[in-house]
């Protein structure tokens, strides 16, 4: 990441490219002579250099053609997970995402993620995702006095959980998953993830509390191991895989 | 390396209603029908078409044959109600996931169950009343035990 600082004596080096992005935009408000709610696909061609992302290419296009675009995002790094879309039919981080990568001879799809209500162009509700997050109860829970110090743990318990700990709540696995397109109940890959975290982290007690949860009929049942999630998630945390040990785990009472 | 604390409570025991939800035992049950299914289907597709004279050897007098033998019967049966309910049960998922609107739901789900348990029916009452030897048929289209009948 660090190596896109600007060097100015350098920038002319880089191999620049003409792309061609297509935007799928969703009006709520009807600009422009349009009728409220509409949806289409509009093309923007930008200048863009090898070393660019999407998210960079959306910058160009927002700053110098056209400011009405809406899309989220807020670290620029990877970090916060606020600007998960649909790249080419698949779900990525548009600042993790280098145009170079994408085929940038034909024009690259930009699409919002499936699944949650478009608020506007690339800006989605993420009100249900983090409704099944909060469901799970992400937080320790614990009985007894709190200990003065750290609660410690030994580095094999530690690891037991590391994967699950990574996720950024993008929601890039949850609007990747077939079952939670069509079905308006299912929790999604993201909050199996979430409680995998606390589930197998040994200095938490409510595993039962969440296990019970994710068995209810739109828990992990619900899951069809497509595997679509671990492609997804830009964090490259084996999604279908906690979802499977979650499972184990209700299946034989073992944690 | 230091020592986890001595926080850790003991697990708790699988409560019972974790044990009684019924997806849980139909995610289970899938699993273990379709392993099941796996053997039987090669079985029979075996038996039937490839041992002896492979598919020519399928006629009236062959199917009523096999079905005359109990352990036919029974293995028949047995293949007929784990791949209908299995194929009912994954019909159920397909349902519950694309049906939104309740009477929509409710109206397949209903059709699928009357249709699985017809056809459950009728497959037994084909596998355990078949005559393989019916009157006034030709007999050099039925089984060879026939002759002991007439
Ligand atoms: C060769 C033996 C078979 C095996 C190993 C097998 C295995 C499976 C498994 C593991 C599932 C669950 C998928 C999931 O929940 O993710 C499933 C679903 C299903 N099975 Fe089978 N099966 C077999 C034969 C059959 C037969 C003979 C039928 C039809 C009568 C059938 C119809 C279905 C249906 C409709 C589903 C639901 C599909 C879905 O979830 O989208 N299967 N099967
Ligand atoms: S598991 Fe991965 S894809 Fe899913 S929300 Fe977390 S970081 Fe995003
Ligand atoms: S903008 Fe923060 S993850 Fe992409």
């Amino acid at each position: 990441m660090t190596a896109t600082a600007e060097k100015p004596a350098e920038a002319g080096a880089i191999p620049s490219m003409t792309v061609t992005l297509k935007i799928l935009r969703f009006d709520p408000d009807g600009l422009d002579g349009r009728e409220a709610g509409t949806e289409y696909w509009e093309e923007f061609t930008v200048e863009a250099h090898a070393t660019d992302r999407v998210l960079d290419a959306l910058h160009k296009i927002k700053w110098e053609q056209d400011g009405s675009l809406a899309f989220r995002r807020s670290c620029a790094h990877g970090v916060c997970g606020s600007d998960a879309m649909r790249i080419n039919a698949r779900n990525r981080l548009a600042c993790k995402t280098l145009l170079k990568d994408l085929n940038p001879a034909k024009p690259i799809m930009v699409e919002p993620i499936k699944g949650l209500p478009v608020e506007k162009d690339l800006i989605v509700d993420m009100e249900p995702f983090f409704a099944s997050y909060r469901e799970i109860m992400p937080f320790l829970m614990t009985t007894g006095t709190a200990p003065e110090r750290e609660r410690l743990q030994s580095p094999e318990d530690r690891a037991r959980f590391d994967d699950t700990t990574k996720c950024i709540l993008c929601a890039a696995c949850t609007t990747s998953c077939p079952v939670f397109w069509t079905d308006g109940q299912y929790f999604g890959p993201q909050a199996i993830v979430g409680a995998h975290r606390f589930i197998f982290d040994s200095r938490d007690e409510g595993e039962w509390d969440r296990l019970e949860i994710l068995n209810d009929k739109a828990g992990v049942w619900k899951c069809r191991t497509a595997f679509n999630c671990t492609e997804a998630c830009p964090r490259g945390i084996e999604v279908t895989k906690a979802i499977s040990e979650v499972k184990h785990a209700l299946n034989t009472g073992e944690i | 390396m230091s020592q986890a604390p001595e926080l850790k409570a003991p697990n708790k025991a699988i409560s019972h209603s974790t044990l009684g939800r019924a997806r849980r035992w139909s995610w289970i049950f899938q699993r273990v029908s379709g392993a099941l299914l796996i053997a039987l289907i090669a079985i029979h597709l075996t038996v039937n078409l490839v041992r002896g004279d492979g598919i020519n050897q399928i006629d009236f007098a062959f199917v009523a044959g096999k079905l005359a033998s109990p352990f036919w019967q029974w293995f028949d049966f047995t293949m007929l109600i784990l791949a209908m309910v299995h194929g009912g049960n994954g019909m159920r998922m397909v349902i519950d996931d694309y049906a939104r609107k309740p009477w929509l739901h409710a109206t397949l789900t209903w059709a699928l169950r009357i249709t699985t348990v017809v056809i459950i029916v009728l497959g037994t009452l084909v596998l355990f009343t078949f005559d393989p030897c019916p009157a006034n048929a030709d007999p050099s289209l039925l089984p060879s035990f026939c002759e002991d009948f007439s």
